[in-house]
């Protein structure tokens, strides 16, 4: 199937987006006022923009500890995302939350939370919650390939199989818990994907992170979850640029092997997609939005440079309703 | 003739006195304030392991499915997974009743718990709040053992975020419940197994008591006796005893373990100026850690407050011929109160019939 130019243009655009975004982040890490462990999604980033794509503002999104690109791919406000990455009071989550607590119900990212797993079965229960309604929304639920080793994911493939739930269980499978190989920790006879069929749900894998493929699929993916009202699993093996946690590389640690390094820069999307862009538009052009986007960054940071720290009377306000 | 006419009268007005004193168990309490919340708001959902089963939780749920087929649903066996998706639900516009038939089973849902529902209106600064129930079943006796007769609720009182509740009567256990349901946030809702049979007045209608008041129960001079749950009714039994013997107890209900209501206690401690905090569960970093050493807080310098406290220490054995020595009795209490208050109490043996200690009632037959 081919697509517009139109449609890759955007999609592009969306991706360098945050891909500029998490490296405005890393690059300005070291100033110290972004105080909070931050995972950022370098290199991930095409997963969420393909599939985030495809959904309504209604449908909703969970996410993780690696959650900058899913919340910002949904439509998450930028202003109030790096607002809560310096613990201001216009941060999404009042900088009550920091990196790992991303939330904006303004366009149903409801909501990321750091513990490996853990909102896999809060996705399914807004998936019921859903279903309970009769309406016809789809939930994204974005984990990585540890969470797939926690007993929920099975639990919850389970549940969702049994009340015929409209999810879409997205693994962005990028081989490493940490500095933990999947040879490590999963045996080499185990398939995420043959789990999600044990348990009923429909589900597919893909080897690599390219942007087109997984738009195109998930496309028909989610119009089939919301026709049939049935989960679906999807697998997508992709690549982490930079360190677990923090704004570096950390490939002096010799953890990967060079082949897996090398073969995944060869599959960066944003290099990929910026040669074929050029054969749609001049360079100039391409200046012109990567200007654009960087403006939006600058403003986004000034924003948050310049917005008060939450004061003592917060505190106390948020911890019962 | 006459006389039996008004025999016949009296027998009359005690019939309608007892329709107008609804007496109800505390099983049939809890059923009740499930049944009416549901009535009253669809978006109440109940479930857990067995809720809509042919024994319906001890009765607590019974035939509920029946009315509201689609306000009620039982659960796979994934503690934590169904506790994550009833926060799911409860952020999306429904409020939960989760149900476990013991404490112990809830402990593989502690992540969701204390990292994600009590945390949730915290972490979204203040956008999403969780109104969400859940019901916790403590056991004791019968030789339930080490798993299934746990006093757990000091761990989740030590959470922000999160209430905890443990009424000891029917008429709180309705009451607390319908606001429990209605509260925005989430709200942990101890039961005794050992209360379910226990009956008092209950109203047919639907009636909430405030999740954060204690309650005196018993009004006296010599000596204040603060409690909770199950562990109530063993000092209203000590305190009746005590009564005959010329000692006033002044016995209050803490109701609400988060947030505990202070104000009554400190009100009574400087009343009677001597406290014994009964336990209900483990003594050390439990409840009664935290009412002695608040209590002791709020209480000025130069005025002297003695301020003791009992409870549980051991594991919980299942052999009947241990029980005795595992919970703070009625004659634990009484013989304590004795030794606080310098008193000699003649122990009328034949009062507290302890020959099963591990029963709450001569009717109890097990086997859970």
């Amino acid at each position: 199937m081919k697509i517009k130019n139109k449609v890759l243009l955007n999609l592009f655009y969306k991706l360098m987006r945050i891909r500029n975004i998490e490296l405005e982040v890393s690059k300005r890490y070291h100033e110290q006022k972004m105080r909070c462990p931050v995972h950022l999604s370098l290199g991930q980033e095409s997963v969420p923009v393909a599939i985030c794509e495809n959904l309504k503002s209604e449908d909703e999104v969970v996410s993780a500890h690696r959650a900058h690109a899913h919340y910002l791919a949904k439509g998450g406000d930028l202003k109030k995302f790096i607002s809560e990455l310096y613990g201001k009071i216009t941060g999404c989550a009042k900088g009550l939350g920091g990196s790992m607590h991303l939330i904006d119900t303004k366009v149903n990212f409801n909501a990321a939370v750091p513990i490996v797993g853990s909102t896999i079965p809060i996705g399914v229960g807004k998936a019921w919650a859903n279903k309970l309604k009769k309406n016809n929304r789809v939930v994204i639920i974005f984990f990585g390939d540890g969470a797939t080793e926690e007993g929920t994911f099975l639990e919850s493939l389970d549940f969702s199989s049994l009340h015929n739930l409209k999810v879409l269980f997205v693994c962005e499978n990028n081989s490493y818990s940490v500095y933990s190989h999947l040879y490590k920790r999963q045996s080499k006879k185990r398939s995420i994907t043959n789990i999600a069929k044990a348990c009923g749900v429909d589900a597919l894998k893909f080897n690599n992170h390219d942007l087109i493929n997984i738009f195109i699929k998930t496309k028909n993916i989610i119009n089939q979850i919301k026709k049939k009202s049935r989960p679906f699993l999807i697998e997508i093996k992709t690549f982490r640029q930079v360190e677990h946690c923090g704004p570096s590389e950390d490939d002096n640690l010799n953890y990967r092997s060079k082949s897996e390094i090398n073969f995944w820069k060869k599959n960066c999307q944003v290099e990929i997609y910026k040669k074929k862009i050029l054969k749609i538009i001049n360079k100039d052009k391409l200046l012109f939005f990567e200007k654009k986007i960087q403006k939006e960054i600058n403003n986004a940071f000034y924003y948050a440079e310049k917005s008060k720290f939450p004061d003592k009377k917060e505190f106390n306000k948020y911890t019962y309703a | 003739m006459l006389k039996k006419v008004n025999s016949q009268t009296k027998k009359n007005s005690t019939n309608i006195l007892m329709l107008k004193r609804r007496i109800l168990k505390y099983s049939e309490a809890i059923r009740e304030a499930t049944f009416q919340s549901i009535k009253a708001d669809k978006k109440v959902v109940l479930m857990g392991l067995g809720v809509d089963d042919p024994k319906g939780i001890f009765g607590t749920t019974l035939n509920i499915k029946n009315k509201f087929p689609n306000n009620v649903y039982d659960l796979p066996t994934a503690e934590n997974t169904f506790t994550g998706i009833s926060l799911g639900l409860a952020i999306s516009g429904f409020k939960p009743i989760i149900v476990h038939q013991r404490v112990e089973f809830s402990l593989l849902s502690l992540e969701q718990i204390f990292n994600q529902i009590a945390k949730w209106f915290f972490m979204s600064g203040g956008k999403v709040p969780v109104p969400l129930v859940i019901r916790l079943i403590i056991g004791r006796g019968w030789g339930q053992g080490p798993q299934h007769s746990q006093s757990l609720e000091s761990i989740f009182a030590h959470i922000p975020g999160l209430k905890v509740v443990c009424p000891s009567n029917a008429y709180d256990a309705k009451g607390m419940l319908l606001s429990a349901v209605n509260d925005l946030n989430p709200v942990i809702f101890f039961e005794h197994r050992w209360l379910h049979d226990t009956t008092s007045l209950v109203p047919k209608k639907n009636f909430k008591i405030s999740l954060n008041k204690a309650k005196v129960i018993k009004k006296g001079h010599h000596i204040t006796l603060i409690s909770f749950s199950y562990a109530v009714i063993e000092c209203l039994k000590a305190s009746d005893f005590l009564k005959i013997n010329k000692i006033y107890c002044e016995v209050i209900d803490l109701r609400s373990l988060r947030p505990i209501d202070f104000k009554v206690l400190v009100k009574s401690a400087l009343k009677t100026k001597k406290v014994l905090i009964v336990d209900n569960g483990m003594i050390h970093y439990g409840i009664s850690s935290e009412v002695m050493a608040g209590l002791l807080e709020r209480l000025k310098k130069n005025i002297k407050v003695e301020v003791y406290r009992t409870g549980t220490i051991n594991p919980v054995p299942s052999t009947k011929s241990l029980a005795k020595f595992c919970y703070p009795s009625a004659i634990n209490i009484l013989k304590l109160v004795s030794n606080i208050l310098s008193k000699k109490i003649k122990i009328n043996n034949h009062y507290f019939s302890e020959k099963n200690p591990d029963q709450p009632n001569p009717d109890f037959r097990g086997p859970f």
